[in-house]
This record gives C-alpha cells, structure tokens and sequence, in this order.
C-alpha cells in the first residue's frame, strides 16, 4: 500500500474526503447565516435546528409520502423555507429595533423549541435513512475508497455555494440585495419592497440549512440533536472567516473542513478543537476574521 | 437543558384484594434510558418486564403490594445520580433495577450504599459492578464485560482472528469491555494492533473505521452498544470493510440490534448472550406477554433480567418481611438460590454476581430465517461456572470475607 | 440590552435601598428557613445556580456583554474542585478555591479574546470558547469523560466539620450564596461598577472620557467567571459529581434562561429566576423531554412580550429598584 509521510494513503485521502465532506456542511450553513446576517443583522441561531429540520423532512417525506431523496432534496428546503417566511414574520420583524442580542436569544429558543419536539417524538438515538439507490456503492481509485454518495455530497454543495454567490455578487437581484444590506432606506425609495425582501432571504438561509440537512441524513443518522453539535462549530467557522464576504464564507468552511480532516490523520486528539484554537488564533492576529472588514 | 429528572410517575397500583398476613409496600424504581441509543434494549421493555414479575408475584402473594415508578436518566451520570437522591430521599424507592450505561450505573450504585438501598443492575455491563467497585447493596444480574470477552473474544480469537483492532465507546462500559476483551484475545494467543475511541451516541463512525482499516487487523471488535454499535456495522458496510476482508466482532448485540439491521447485514455475526426468546417454550410464552406491551419487538436478555431480578427480590423481601434494610435484603438474596422462568435455578455470589449460563451465537443469514424474529442459531453452551469471572480474580473487597 | 431606567435617579434613595434591604432580609429568612420545608439538597442545588446567574448577571446587566459561554467557568472549576476533594484529598475550603481559581484563570484567558470583539462576535467566540473546553473535558483523562467525577467526598470543613450531614452543607451553601451575592453587590454599587454601566450605556463616551474600557470589560468579566467558578465548584461537593453536563452548551443557555426570565440586570433577578427554572425542571421531570419545549416557549416569550423579566417588571409596576 503507498504511504505519504510514514502513513497509508487511504487513511490519509479518507480523512481528507470526510474532511471536505464536513467542510461542505461547513460551508453551507455558514453560508446561510452570513446571507441572514448581511441582511437582518440577526445571527441565527436555529440555524442548526433549521438543518436537522431539513433532515426529518426528507424522512418524514419518506415514511408517509414515500417521496425519495431526490424530490426531498427539492421539497424538503422548500418546507422548512416556509417555516423560516413564518417565523420571520411571527417573531423576527418584531426585534429589528432591538438590540442584535434579542434576536440571538429568540432564534436561540426557538431552536430548542424544535429540538424539543422533535426529541419528543423520535427519541434522540437517531433515526437511518438509506441511501438512494442510484448512489450506492463506491469507487476504488486505488489508493482510496471512494463512497458515490460522498463524492456526490461535495460535487453538489460546491455547486450550490457558487450558485448561491454567483446569484449575490452578479445578478440583478443580488445588486438590490447587497443594496438593501448597505441603504434599505433608499432602495426602499426605487420602489422595492425591502421587508419582503427580507422575508424571503430569511426563508432562503433557511432552505440552505434544510438543503444540507437533506443531504446529511444518509450520511449521518436523522437525529433531533444533530444540528446543535454543528452549530456552535459553524460559528467558530463564522468568527474565522468573518461575516463580510459571501465567497469567504465558503472558503473557510470547505478550508477548515480540510484541515479538521488532517488532524485527524496525524494529530486525531485535537480534531475536535482544532477549529477553535484557529479561532483563538485569528482572534489574536486579526480580530475582524480573514475575509471580515474592521467594523 | 438537560438536568431534567424524567421520574415518570407512572404507578402500576395493583389491587390488592385481601387483606390477610401482613401487609408488606415495596417500591421499586425502573431507571433507565427511555429514549436514547440503549431504549430499545432496555427503556420501555424494561418497564414492561418489571410489571410483568410484580403482576406475576402479588397473585401468588397478595398481601405485599408493590408500586413502581421509572425515570429516564439520559446517559447522563448526573441525571442519574438526582433522579436515585431523589427516589430515595423523597419518593421513599427501596430498589432500583437495569440502568443501562455502565458509567450510570455505577453512580448509582454508590448512591444505593450510602443510603443502604437495593441497586439490581441489568442492563449495565462493566464487570467492574463486581469487582473493585462492589458493595453489599449491589447485585449484577444479566451479564458482564468478563462473561462478553470470554464468550465471542475467545471464540473468535480461537478461529483465527489473531489480530484485533478496537472501536470503544469511551465511557466505564466501553474501557471495561475493551479491558476484559483485550486479555481474553491476548490469553488465546491473539494482538491487538490498536485501538481508538469515541463518544457515546455517535453519528458518524467513518473516519474512525478508516483507522480500523489502514490498521489491516483482521478483526474489529467493537466494545460499545445498542445505536453504537449499528451505526459502527453499518458505516463497515458504506467503507468496504468486509469486502476488504476484515471481520467485525460485535462484542456486545443485542436482539434488539440484530433486529434493527435486519438480518442481511448481521448475517454471520458471533455473539454472547445469557437468555434469547426463541430458546424453549417458556421464553416464548413469556415473550408473547411481553409483546401486549411492545407490539412488534423483541425481548433482549436485559428485559429477561429484569424479570428475573426483580422476582428474587420480592421473594427475599417477603422472607426477611421488610424493604427497609437494603443490605438485609440483599444479603438474603445472597443466601437462597434463584428459580425462575426465564433463567432457572442459580445462585447470587459473595460479590454480587449473579450467576448462570452463557450461550454463544451465531446470527442466521436471512434465507435460514424463518419467521421474524428468528434470529439466532446456537453455537455452544457455556456452563454457568465457566461463564463468569471466578469469585477470586474480581479484587472484590466482599469476596475476600 | 434593555435600559432599566431608573425613575428615581437623582432623588434621595433612601426608600429605594430600602426597598433592596427588606427583599435582602426577607431572602436571607426565607433561605434560612426553607430546608425545614423542602428537599435540602434541591434547595443548596438552586443556590448555587442562583449564585451562578448573578455572576452571568453580572456582565449582562451591568456592562453589557452576552456570554454564551459561562459553563466553561461553572464546569471546569466543578471539575478541578472535585478532583482536588477527590484525588488530592485536600478539605472541601481549599477545593472549592482551587475549582475557583481555575475558573478565574480561564476567565483571564477567555475574556482576554473575547473583548477584541463586540456584541453578537462576543457572544460566538465565548460559546466556542466554552465549546473548545467542552472536548478537552470530554477526552482529558482526569475528568472521566462520560462518566464524569463520580463518589466526590464532601470531607470536613477546615478538616474537623463533617459536611456528610444534609444541615451542615447547607449552611456553608448559604453561607457561600450570600457571600457571593453581597460581593456581588458590593461591585455593582462601587465607583467600578458606575464605570461598567456608563460602558453599557455608550462605550464610546467612556472611551473619551479617558477610561481604559478594555481593561475593565476584562476585570467584570474575570469576575464573573470567577464567581461562575465558585458555584460550580460549590456544587460538586454538595452532589459528590463532576460531569460533562455542567460544562456543556446547554448549560451556558440555561444560565441566560435564569438570569433573563429574572430580570436582567436587576440585583435580585437572577436568584428569582434560578428558583423558578429549577423548580419547573423539577415539577415538570414528569412530561421529560417537554421542558425543553417549556424552556424555548419561555424564552421566546421573555424576549417578546417581556422584556424586563420577573423581578424588573416588579420593580417597574412599584417604581423602585430591586
């Protein structure tokens, strides 16, 4: 077997890929949050409660609709959008005037809200949902063993992060948006409707959540305490990369997912906090985080 | 969030018709895991089993009457720990029974003798219970890490399963389980060639069973449980661990597991078990009682155990006449040899450690199987003294007397 | 965060310290006499919670900043203080201190990082921060992991009072309360503390008023972890357990819960909402995994409807402050 620094290559390239494959997810809600936050200057902190929301969706769509993963894929974040449009509406719009912190507390209760119920009713050991079949099975490159649906995991959060860019940074609507981030007084003035507006982004962060969470559920078990474990890791991802750019906050996800995946090949104890001692780290060094402006 | 006590009040009260003799209360409290990785092997089936043995006992005995209640301790140590305090201290709870997660159990256990109560463990595993870490108010009942290693380690280490790498939930269990099954393989000639270990209720096992694989040990023991172990099986699948030619060894299964990966991937799995549903006509009977209360599933031997269990302490209080003295009690049963449905006759030790036999099996592939829940094939029989931990290897300060 | 404007200000505040010291003497009889009443043990567990939501308080209301991390300071002194009682024999006093001055010296470092950033940043950082030493609890060797610091002895108080009995630890838990609670006080009503709240009110002013504003976020916020500390080192001798729950994000929320359905920057706020989360957990243990439905609607409803929580809205009904 060839091995790469005294250690065997499929150890090395496996932690890798299940490093990008964490990092996607890394990506995708930090994402989503740095969309929410450019926007409602709101961190949400349901986002975690949103993702694994995404994931019982698909499993629910399964159970009684016997919709499969890939019509979940679409309709699951379209739900959980929805819940999102309505607790914009409900709760959120009232806090805008408020200090940042109460919008950081409410989303904070209502993802124990959902994290209770969903405890409630399926118990917190985890629930599987099986892989679908067209992506079963994986490839052996040789020095490596390749999962389809891992493979398929990155491909499409790639995807998904660089749509989600591209939209932002060089389309019309994403000019109105960064607009009505920056002045929504007068964007309001052209005749835009900023609340809607900002309705809609939330309920779009939302679906990100829920799109990834659709994907990690064959991965991962459906489980109710699945998001909050990744949420406080996706901050910490949050505070490196800075809340400022779209592209940083891929960036940094799939980044750190990597360097989360080589640790664990040559240093595996502190897989765990080794985002977070890089936190410490850009703290220290450049407090606004890399891609963040001072404020 | 989760310092919650889950003291689910639920009161089995069992009429008590005559008022004849003299009436004896006992309470006893179901602690264990209602909704987490170890529920389906014991949580709510436990609760079943329990009122199943008082319902059983207070027809032949009416004049004790027994209440019950149960909690839910979250895998928590802390949970657990307020949930005994307070069952002991305010709800007046003379017995505690299962407790699944040995890292629970062993709070609990030390709670039990300072407050000179009865503490029967069930669903709990490090041998640890009857060893260093024994008391006078303690019994272990169902099973042990000791009685695991030296049922599937030996077995598999003995056909050829020289090398091992091991997959540990890293809590008393797990260490205990690893600890046992490392000198089992190492006492058969086997090595283990390394090991790693990860937190309770995992999710993912992936990049854990990569370390498995660039190990190149023939056989992955895997010294965790219930939801842990599933998910270790079924991420094996996902990363080709089998068809690279390694080999899994569920140091702990349970029937529960086995029904939850269905048969197609368990097919061909060793495993040690003290009591399995499908042994005789008994089993089978009581099973069918069970089942009333858990349609669909399937007794593990943990649930047995609690029947067992439970069914020698009431006979004990009802001798020595008084739940009031943990220590009374569990010294009388000590003294009179266990006889019960599920298990038979056997005999509590010195140390705590209940005794009787132990059976290895194997796990049918799904064309052998013939009716659901037909799961297992019988391999060997290990006698009951054969099949735990000899009184004096245990350093069980209660064996030396 | 919320302003409590104080409708008194400038007026003699003779009535208003007044109206402080009658809820003072009638907590302290309360306290004293409540053992005789109810579960001891659930009592001395509210104290240090109470105690462990004004220190939280402390920064929130008088200076502030969210920390979504105060069970790093709870959990880690809760752990040295245990394994200081448990392995190195030393007397409950002297456990207690090492588990606080652990607290304090994660404080320094913690604080120290998180200060570089404002509001909602500092919120993050302190909740990773508290997260990074969630793992190292959960795979260091001396905490036990899962299993947590089991059978920890209370021993003798000062090596000859023996706190086995339920009576005795109760007092030394009282005794501690209400040290912290008076220390706490104290700060509040010192020339420091006037420097914390006009840092509250506009850091910017504060800067050009040549105050060192770094410096004395630093300090409040050594403190605050330092008295974290001390409560959770205090409840590891009173339950003999040292586990991963009190180190755990949750418990960071749950110490924000208290303290906000309390009252936010009042005196007496968190104590109130100590008791009365604690006594919901315990009343509701029935229904489980409900409480944490329970304790997101709670939240919810604080942040939406009342903002001022218990004890504030008192306060303001009465015109006085509390």
């Amino acid at each position: 077997m060839l091995e790469i620094f005294g250690i065997p290559s499929t150890a090395l390239f496996g932690q890798l890929l299940i490093g990008l494959i964490n990092g996607s997810f890394y990506a995708l809600l930090s994402l989503g949050l740095a969309v929410i936050f450019g926007m409602l200057n709101i961190i949400n902190f349901s986002h975690g409660a949103q993702y694994m929301m995404g994931a019982f969706a698909a499993y629910l769509l399964l159970q009684y609709t016997g919709l499969g993963y890939w019509p979940a894929l679409i309709v699951a974040p379209i739900l959980v959008g929805i819940t999102g449009v309505i607790v914009e509406r409900l709760f959120l719009q009232r806090l805008y005037k408020l200090d940042h912190l109460y919008g950081l507390l409410l989303t904070f209760g209502l993802a124990l809200i959902f994290e209770g119920l969903a405890r409630n009713k399926f118990g917190s050991a985890g629930l599987p949902y099986t892989l679908p079949d067209s992506l079963r099975g994986g490839q052996n490159l040789g020095f490596m063993f390749l999962p389809n649906y891992r493979a398929w995991v990155i491909v499409a959060s790639l995807g998904i992060c660089l749509g989600t860019w591209f939209v932002i940074e060089w389309t019309r609507l994403g000019a109105y948006l960064r607009a009505a981030t920056e002045n929504p007084t007068l964007v309001r003035a052209f005749g835009i409707n900023v609340p809607r507006m900002i309705t809609l982004t939330y309920g779009f962060g939302v679906a990100l959540a829920a799109f990834a969470g659709v994907m990690a559920a064959p991965i991962y078990n459906v489980s109710p305490q699945m998001g909050s474990e990744l949420i406080i890791v996706v901050f910490a991802v949050v505070v490196i990369g800075g809340m400022g750019s779209i592209l940083g906050a891929i960036v940094t996800g799939f980044g750190l997912g990597v360097i989360e995946g080589l640790t664990k090949v040559f240093f595996p104890e502190a897989s765990n906090t080794v985002i977070f001692v890089i936190m410490a780290i850009v703290l220290l060094v450049r407090p606004a985080g890399l891609f963040g402006r001072r404020a | 969030m989760n310092r919650v006590i889950s003291l689910a009040a639920l009161a089995t009260a069992l009429a008590c018709t005559s008022a004849q003799a003299q009436q004896l209360n006992v309470k006893i409290g179901v602690l264990t895991d209602m909704s987490s990785l170890y529920a389906d092997l014991s949580g709510p089936g436990s609760v079943a089993a329990a009122k199943l043995a008082i319902a059983d006992f207070t027809k032949a005995n009416p004049n004790v009457k027994v209440e019950l209640v149960s909690g839910d301790h979250q895998n928590k140590p802390d949970i657990g720990s307020q949930i005994a305090n307070q069952w002991f201290d305010v709800d007046k709870v003379d017995m505690i029974i299962d407790t699944p997660n040995s890292g629970v159990a062993l709070a609990v256990s030390q709670i039990t003798t300072t407050k000179n109560k009865v503490f029967i463990v069930s669903g709990a595993a490090a041998s640890d219970l009857t060893g260093p870490k024994c008391t006078a108010n303690t019994i272990h009942w169902t099973y042990d890490t000791w009685m695991l290693a030296n049922g599937t380690g030996k077995a598999l280490a003995k056909t050829g399963g020289d090398t091992w790498f091991f997959l540990t939930a890293d809590y008393a269990f797990g260490h205990a389980l690893e600890r046992d099954t490392m000198a089992a393989v190492e006492k058969n000639g086997g090595k283990v060639v390394g090991k790693v270990r990860h937190p309770l209720n995992t999710n993912d096992f992936s990049s854990f069973l990569l370390q498995a694989q660039s190990s190149k040990a023939k056989v992955v023991g895997l010294a965790n449980a219930g939801g842990d172990t599933i998910n270790s099986i079924k991420a094996g699948a996902e990363f080709g661990i089998v068809k690279g030619g390694q080999k899994f060894a569920g140091l702990l299964v349970f029937a529960s597991d086995v029904n939850a990966l269905g048969l197609q991937n368990a097919q061909g799995l060793t495993l040690t078990e003290t009591w399995y549903w499908d042994m005789n006509d008994t089993n089978r009977a009581w099973t069918k009682r069970w089942q009333q209360e858990r349609a669909g599933k399937f007794p593990t031997m943990v649930h047995a155990g609690v029947y067992s269990g439970l069914t020698h302490y009431l006979k004990s209080v009802a001798a020595v006449k008084s739940a009031a003295d943990g220590k009374a009690v569990v010294e009388q049963m000590k003294k009179t040899p266990t006889d019960d449905v599920l298990f038979g006759k056997g005999t509590v030790r010195a140390d705590g450690r209940k005794v009787h036999p132990a059976y290895l099996f194997e796990v049918k592939a799904p064309s052998e199987s013939k009716y659901p829940g037909d799961f297992y094939k019988v391999r060997a029989t290990i006698p009951a003294e054969e099949a735990f931990r000899p009184l004096n290897e245990g350093n069980c300060p209660l064996a030396k007397g | 965060m919320e302003r409590v404007v104080d409708p008194l200000a400038g007026k003699p505040s003779l009535w208003r310290t007044q109206a402080q010291a009658i809820v003072f003497v009638a907590m302290v009889a309360g306290l004293i006499a409540a053992p005789f009443f109810t579960y001891p043990l659930f009592l001395m567990q509210a104290m240090c919670f109470a105690l462990f939501a004004c220190a939280f308080n402390l920064l929130i209301g008088y200076v502030g900043l969210l920390s979504f991390g105060h069970a790093l300071y709870f959990g880690w002194a809760s752990y040295i203080s245990a394994h200081a009682a448990k392995v190195w024999g030393l007397t409950p006093e002297l456990a207690i201190l090492a588990g606080t001055a652990m607290a304090a010296f994660c404080g320094l470092v913690a604080g120290a990082l998180a200060i570089r950033r404002q509001g909602i940043y500092f919120a993050m950082i302190t909740l990773a921060l508290a997260q990074m030493m969630y793992f190292f609890a959960l795979q260091a060797k001396f905490t036990g992991g899962e299993d947590g610091i089991q059978a920890v002895p209370r021993g003798y108080l000062f090596g000859l009072i023996d706190l086995r009995n339920e009576m005795t630890m109760y007092v030394v838990v009282l005794a501690i309360f209400l040290g912290g609670f008076l220390f706490i006080y104290r700060i509040i009503h010192s020339p420091f503390g006037e420097v914390l709240k006009a840092i509250r009110e506009n850091e910017t002013r504060a800067i050009s008023l040549g105050y060192k504003t770094d410096r004395y976020k630093l300090v409040a916020f050594v403190l605050s972890a330092t008295l974290a500390g001390l409560a959770g080192a205090t409840k590891a001798i009173v339950l003999q357990l040292a586990s991963l729950t009190d180190v755990n994000w949750p418990m960071s929320g749950e110490v924000v819960l208290m303290t906000l359905v309390g009252g936010l920057g009042t005196i007496f706020g968190p104590v109130v909402g100590s008791f009365v989360i604690l006594l919901m957990q315990f009343k509701l243990a029935a229904v489980g995994e409900w409480v944490l439905v329970i304790q997101g609607v709670i939240f919810v409803a604080c942040v939406l409807l009342f903002r001022r929580g218990i004890v504030g809205e008192i306060a303001h009904k009465l015109r006085i402050k509390l």
